[in-house]
């Protein structure tokens, strides 16, 4: 998204601002207000707030996202006179639980009874709630400060009123539990009596607050709050974006071009109109490359019913006109990137002498590996609900980005933002697909043509052929050792057609962002190192997937890791540790000038190898590394620090005598901080482990003709219930508060697949380099 | 005009015989329960029991339904209480949730026909049912702590 890239340029701007801020500004707004709690909390440090034991403030990359982080309770939190309390979650849902576990977060610090919380879901707008775009694994990284403050103040505040109320003083008042006690008479009221007094406090400077202890916390850590819409999802009653029904809705599906590009030349809609039900055909408008997040254009079959529409739209007959990606073919693809990562890349981080290095080896290990793109299939197809009508439009959707979404729709329909509203509705899973709105734009577009609320409905194969895939890489290291069976050089050329293209027009070349996902942050500690990134240009629509650039990185750097361990005759999990070597902090000096640390400042989430050696040293001892298993089974690992999280997982693996692979067990440590929902946590290492199989053995997104050849699960195909690592174990590192909570949704996907590559090579001696596998070896 | 009786109530459906029972279910009806995931029985989103047995309701057509006895998620249990639903939230399965309906009436479907299912029985009938987010092994857990009373 261009969040990145703003993110990208406003984070410098935002550590300019913090050198030179000097004074706390002390107007209630201006604490209330992201950049400006940023300076309260910058300050605050200095002063050393006498709540520093409990809750010590520390800067993140939440304040640089556009809109920052907004800490205002008045925005997120209410509490009626029945004593409910309403908290916000502005984040979308998408299954990782961000909108049950911020306002936990909130209930904690403010001592809620969680049974009389409710949550509402914001719509975007971004001015009020700060960033909202939910990607990048930052919820609770970013989110679990403020919340901390919001409830502590909003706690603070029932406490001022009760002072007032009873002439006592605050600290012989407590809350607990929704209800504020006068300690010396077990006088008692709870927060809905108090409510009305309440707002019409002050909110607090953070130095007035007072931080629960840690020992104290009832939810945070406990892993015990459920997620909070639990009941409705096992009943039916959760609400997804094609779950919004509208009066007077219609019904409408599209035909879009099935080469980026192409458009229109001619129709023929006379079979559609005749079926029953359908009442119009519509153009959608598409825009030239590079697009953004624009629709791909097409034409729009309008009709009463889903079925409907979608039996109108195959009837449709159109001529698409040439496009310059009509060449494209992955076959031909895979040996332009090969050939290209043969060849030297443009230098991203260079130590040492690495060409003396080679030049003076006794040894040169190379090898290549490949990735094809992919898609995100979440199983709720793209869809969404549109109502434009007197100059006002009302959209519904499965939105990652609320407010990116109402923007681009306010531009796709020349309207005001003020005139556009996005309601977020349950997500039936994102992995960044729905970060893009072009399926909203779409509906806002038919809605708008037609004058009636339109339900617009992606069929599976819409989604699998006008996806906006995971990048496709050749990934070529070379490492040279010496005498002393050492690794003294290093050399890692990526060439992968960017995210970028759909941006700016098309360099062939990543930017820092892709880099410094598992490339230029590489923690090995050795001493001639040359990352590098070769020329490949686009043709299809690249963009963020589930863990982004760190799958064919982790893939390709971790099985290499296993294959020296190999051709050095050392232990694979031995060998992975020496390559990390000493511990230390990355000297951020090592790391390109415009080095991405996932948007956090590099001070406060350093690379930190002791943090990623030990989850190596866990998940070993926990699986039994170097136990003696029976014959076609073994053990392989891999590790990977991303989103500022360390995991490293221990796959074990069967193979059965057809060659089949299974998957019995498989071993994760991870150490992503501060735990919020240890629970939730382990919830995303399972779930990741199976989107690695999935990824392992199936996942190929191919071109021909410059077309998508896969459509639905029968080609690109899913790990199911029959093929899935079935035991996930996860281990996780325990912290306190002060070490802060880093990501969760992402990270525990990049080790998987090298893991069990190194475990296919362990068990029957065969190097798999090219993704997918294959369901036997 | 079509008959078909969904949880309990005979309701008359204006669509043509070979609407998908989905989409008769979703946009006729409006019983937003049971979901659209791939619309060829290739995922199990929208399974739904047709006289007490699972099936894939955008392979089912209106006319295959008529006179017969459809339950969709929102009818299998009055309170939200049968033990498929009970376990599922007692192992905190779900984690989008888009596909938990297709995978509950599946499996409330096996254990009606077989109250003590082997491991290996479960993951044959469950085997048709993605999820994209991976509860697999707490979906699997979930049908063996149904089977055993919640």
């Amino acid at each position: 998204m261009l969040h990145y890239l703003e993110q990208a340029a406003r984070e410098r701007v935002s550590e300019t601002t913090q050198a030179v801020v000097k004074k706390v500004e002390g107007s209630r707004r201006s604490f209330l207000k992201g950049g400006a709690a940023l300076t309260g909390l910058v300050v605050a440090l200095h002063v050393m707030p006498k709540s520093a034991a409990a809750f010590k403030p520390y800067n993140h990359g939440g304040h640089a996202m556009p809109h920052g982080v907004v800490a205002d309770p008045n925005v997120f939190v209410s509490i009626a006179k029945d004593g409910t309390v309403t908290i916000v979650a502005h984040r979308s849902e998408m299954g990782t639980g961000s909108r049950t576990y911020v306002p936990m977060i909130i209930a904690e610090e403010l001592d809620a009874d969680w049974s009389r919380v409710k949550i509402v879901q914001a719509e975007g707008d971004e001015p009020k709630y700060g960033n909202q775009d939910t990607d990048g694994s930052r919820s609770l990284r970013h989110h679990v400060q403020p919340a901390r403050i919001m409830g502590a103040s909003v706690r603070h505040m029932l406490v001022s009123a009760a002072v007032k109320q009873w002439g006592v003083a605050r600290s012989d008042i407590r809350a607990a539990n929704h209800e504020i006690v006068h300690v010396p008479t077990g006088r008692k009221v709870g927060y809905g009596d108090l409510a009305e007094a309440a707002m019409q406090e002050t909110v607090p400077v953070f130095d007035a607050l007072d931080f629960k202890d840690e020992a104290d916390f009832r939810y945070v850590g406990k892993g015990e709050i459920q997620l909070y819409d639990l009941h409705d999802i096992t009943t039916g009653k959760a609400v997804y974006g094609a779950d919004i029904i509208r009066p007077g809705m219609k019904f409408a599906a599209v035909a879009r071009p099935p080469v980026l590009g192409a458009t229109v030349k001619s129709h023929d809609a006379s079979a559609a109109m005749k079926i029953k039900g359908v009442e119009k055909v519509v153009p959608i408008p598409g825009a030239n490359i590079p697009a953004k997040f624009a629709p791909m254009g097409g034409l729009a079959v309008v009709a009463t019913s889903t079925w409907a529409a979608i039996k109108g739209r195959d009837a449709l007959v159109i001529e698409w006109s040439d496009s310059p990606h009509a060449g494209y073919d992955s076959d031909a693809y895979h040996k332009e990137m090969s050939a290209n990562a043969k060849q030297p890349g443009k230098v991203l981080r260079a130590q040492g002498d690495t060409a003396a290095a080679f030049k003076n080896a006794a040894k040169v290990v190379s090898a290549e590996y490949y990735q094809p793109h992919m898609a995100h299939v979440a199983m709720e197809p793209l869809v969404a609900v549109a109502d434009v009508k007197d100059g006002k439009a009302e959209i519904w959707g499965p939105l990652q980005s609320p407010y990116g979404a109402r923007q681009d729709i306010a531009a796709a329909l020349e309207m005001d933002e003020a005139d556009v509203t996005t309601h977020v509705t349950l997500l039936g899973g994102g992995f960044g697909r729905k970060s893009q709105c072009d399926f909203a734009i779409e509906a806002a577009h038919v809605s708008k043509a037609v004058g009636a609320p339109i339900k617009l409905q992606w069929t599976r194969e819409d989604d699998i052929r006008n996806a906006f895939y995971h990048t496709t890489s050749v990934e070529r290291i070379e490492a040279a050792v010496d005498s002393s069976n050492k690794v003294v050089g290093w050399r890692h050329n990526s060439v992968a057609p960017s995210i970028l293209s759909i941006f700016a027009p098309d360099s062939g070349h990543q930017f820092f962002i892709e880099a410094a996902m598992g490339h230029v942050d590489n923690p090995f500690e050795i001493a001639n190192m040359s990352i590098e990134n070769g020329k490949a240009m686009a043709h299809n629509r690249v963009a963020w997937f589930r863990s982004v650039s760190n799958v064919p990185r982790a893939f390709a750097v971790q099985s290499f890791v296993g294959e020296l361990a190999h051709e050095l005759g050392k232990d694979p999990k031995d060998m992975l540790l020496e390559l990390i070597g000493s511990d230390r902090i990355i000297d951020p000096k090592l790391l390109p000038k415009d080095h991405w640390n996932y948007g956090e400042p590099y001070d406060e989430f350093p690379i930190d190898t002791a943090r990623l050696k030990n989850v190596v040293r866990l998940a070993a001892d926990k699986a039994g590394w170097g136990k003696k298993l029976p014959k076609g089974e073994a053990l392989g690992i891999a590790a990977h620090r991303s989103f500022v999280s360390y995991i490293a997982s221990v796959v074990h693996v069967k193979i059965a005598d057809d060659g089949s692979i299974s998957v019995p067990e498989v071993h994760t440590a991870i150490d992503c901080g501060f735990t919020i929902t240890p629970e939730r946590v382990a919830a995303q290492v399972e779930g990741s482990a199976v989107f690695g199989m999935t990824l392992a053995l199936y996942s190929a997104i191919t071109y021909k003709n410059g077309a998508v050849e896969q459509s639905n699960y029968h080609d690109y195909e899913m790990s199911r219930m029959n093929r899935f690592p079935e035991k996930v174990h996860t281990h996780i590192v325990p912290h306190k508060f002060e070490t802060h909570a880093t990501g969760v949704g992402e990270p525990a996907l990049p080790p998987f697949a090298p893991a069990l590559a190194n475990a296919i090579f362990a068990a029957t001696g065969k190097r798999l380099r090219d993704l997918p596998f294959g369901e036997k070896v | 005009m079509t008959t078909i009786k969904i949880n309990g109530v005979a309701r008359d459906v204006d669509a043509a015989n070979d609407t998908p029972l989905l989409w008769v279910i979703r946009d006729h009806l409006e019983m937003t329960g049971t979901k659209f995931g791939c619309g060829a029985g290739l995922c199990g989103s929208c399974t739904v029991h047709v006289d007490g047995k699972a099936v894939r309701s955008c392979q089912t057509q209106l006319s295959d339904a008529a006179g017969k006895s459809v339950t969709t998620i929102e009818g299998l249990d009055p309170n939200g209480n049968h033990p498929v639903q009970k376990a599922w939230r007692k192992l905190n399965v779900p984690q989008c949730g888009y596909c938990q309906s297709g995978q509950i009436m599946q499996a409330a479907s096996l254990l009606a026909e077989n109250g003590a299912p082997t491991d290996g029985e479960i993951t044959d009938a469950m085997s048709g049912n993605i999820c994209r987010c991976g509860c697999y092994q707490r979906i699997h857990a979930a049908v063996r702590l149904a089977a055993g009373g919640v």
